[in-house]
């Protein structure tokens, strides 16, 4: 049987959780989660999750032989980044000073102490932790049936900061404005965790399982108010 | 806006859901996935189990447990109890949970906590701190409240934050089952004292208890169980509640 989707599994974080709430949302669709580059390859569409520290994450997919796969996957087929799966497409990370794959431009920063307070000037912890509104920075097929400002569950404490605005898909506040989503031509990347985030984050991954990126703007006609 | 949460807690033994008084008297609440089940749906913003007897029989069980909930239910799952070495992390993880709750062996072998957070990333560590109040300060206890440590609860969760813990689960002893409300003072001054989520937890008997652990205690997450098992709170109810006193919620 052909693969379906390809999650990538380099040995960081938790991919039980990533196939678990695809399968749920593609019942019918083969997933594998793999380490294997030929599997990634030869695979329609590919998820690209992960969790852990910058280093941790760059070094296990160079040990796993895997940079070249996840280069050309990200350049060629439908691709979704999740978390550390997102901040690891730019070009370098401030998280142990790590260079990353270069796929997109721009870097990964953190959460800057100083700036951490709300309005009345209370702390605003770090790492980012829990379920924030994301706000729509584009029309995008994997927007569509998710509302404007809907909360998403997030955990990290770096965030992307992309070279080119217009890959920019989605923004969350804390406390300033974030790049929390990205898109390009196939791919589309996001920092919050579509799998931990209920139904909306459902709703997002059954969008990316059906995701054709050559045809957007058909998708976005025939999808209604989120494109509009 | 992040929303503060609201977070059901499931003390599971022997495969069933038991709430406790003060961390004895065990009354059975129910089936843990139906129960997961009905408080995704109420819209809670994560589960957390504890698995409080946590012999090795017992593990296999919780694993279970956490493989059937995960597969349902798509929310953050922490899950604590018994972890006593990297490789309990791993299995924990693997059965589908988001994040594991280290109490009993931070304290015998804080390395753990390092090693954890190295290995998996501290987004998927919490710390959980059973305290009592000693004086004026409180002190840490271990093994289900049941060992005092002699070690002071505020120094202890900077100390779990630097070996990178990425969240703490603090209880209050005193509190825990009395539905006389959280112990504030302990919660803020933790929260206070660390850059990293506090979940307060222990006393919670009414609504109001919720918003006076955010407000008050400054907790980011608060963690309830036996308004919620014994139905006389629905999560739903609890967080409409929270936004009527202002507090920034998921709805």
């Amino acid at each position: 049987m052909s693969v379906d989707i390809a999650v990538i599994d380099y040995g960081m974080g938790n991919l039980r959780s990533v196939s678990k709430a695809i399968e749920h949302v593609a019942p019918s669709a083969s997933v594998v989660v793999t380490s294997d580059p030929a599997a990634i390859a030869a695979a329609g569409r590919v998820v690209f999750p992960g969790q852990g520290a910058a280093p941790d994450c760059m070094r296990e997919i160079d040990a796993r032989g895997l940079r070249q796969a996840i280069v050309d996957a990200a350049r060629s087929k439908p691709f979704l980044g999740i978390c550390m799966g997102m901040q690891v497409l730019f070009e370098h990370s401030e998280e142990g000073d790590t260079a990353c794959l270069g796929i997109l431009p721009g870097t990964v920063q953190r959460f800057p102490h100083e700036a951490m307070h709300d309005d009345a000037g209370s702390k605003l912890k770090v790492p980012h932790m829990g379920w924030n509104n994301v706000h729509q920075a584009m029309p995008h097929p994997l927007w569509v049936g998710i509302e404007e400002g809907a909360r998403f569950y997030f955990v990290h404490s770096y965030f992307v900061q992309p070279t080119a605005p217009d890959v920019i898909a989605g923004f969350s506040h804390y406390p300033f404005p974030f790049t929390c989503a990205v898109a390009t031509a196939n791919i589309f990347a996001v920092q919050f965790h579509p799998e931990k985030s209920q139904n909306d984050g459902l709703t997002l991954l059954g969008n990316f399982v059906t995701w054709n990126p050559g045809e957007r703007d058909t998708a976005c006609d025939m999808s209604g108010a989120a494109c509009a | 806006m992040l929303a503060k949460r609201i977070i059901p807690c499931l003390d599971v033994t022997n495969g069933r859901v038991v709430k406790g008084v003060n961390f004895v008297e065990l009354k059975d609440a129910g089936d843990p996935v139906e129960i997961a089940r009905r408080y995704n749906e109420a819209g809670a913003d994560e589960l957390t189990f504890l698995d409080i007897t946590a012999s090795s029989d017992n593990r296999d069980l919780i694993l279970h447990i956490i493989e059937a909930v995960a597969s349902e239910v798509f929310i953050p799952l922490t899950v604590g109890g018994g972890v006593r070495v990297v490789g309990d992390v791993q299995r924990l993880l693997n059965a589908g949970a988001d994040k594991v709750s280290i109490n009993t062996s931070a304290v015998t072998n804080p390395q753990l906590v390092k090693d954890a957070a190295d290995r998996y990333g501290s987004q998927c560590i919490v710390v959980a701190i059973d305290a009592k109040r000693a004086g004026d300060h409180w002190e840490v206890f271990t093994h289900g409240g049941r060992t005092a440590t002699g070690l002071d609860a505020v120094e202890w969760a900077k100390k779990m934050e630097n070996l990178g813990a990425g969240e703490l689960l603090l209880t209050s002893m005193d509190r825990d089952g009395t539905k006389s409300g959280f112990d504030l003072e302990l919660t803020r001054a933790i929260s206070d004292a660390v850059d990293i989520p506090i979940i307060a937890s222990g006393g919670v008997g009414t609504l109001q208890h919720l918003v006076d652990g955010v407000k008050e205690g400054r907790a980011d997450a608060v963690l309830a169980a036996s308004i919620f098992h014994f139905g006389e709170y629905g999560v739903d109810e609890a967080k409409r509640y929270m936004k009527q006193h202002g507090i920034e919620v998921r709805l």
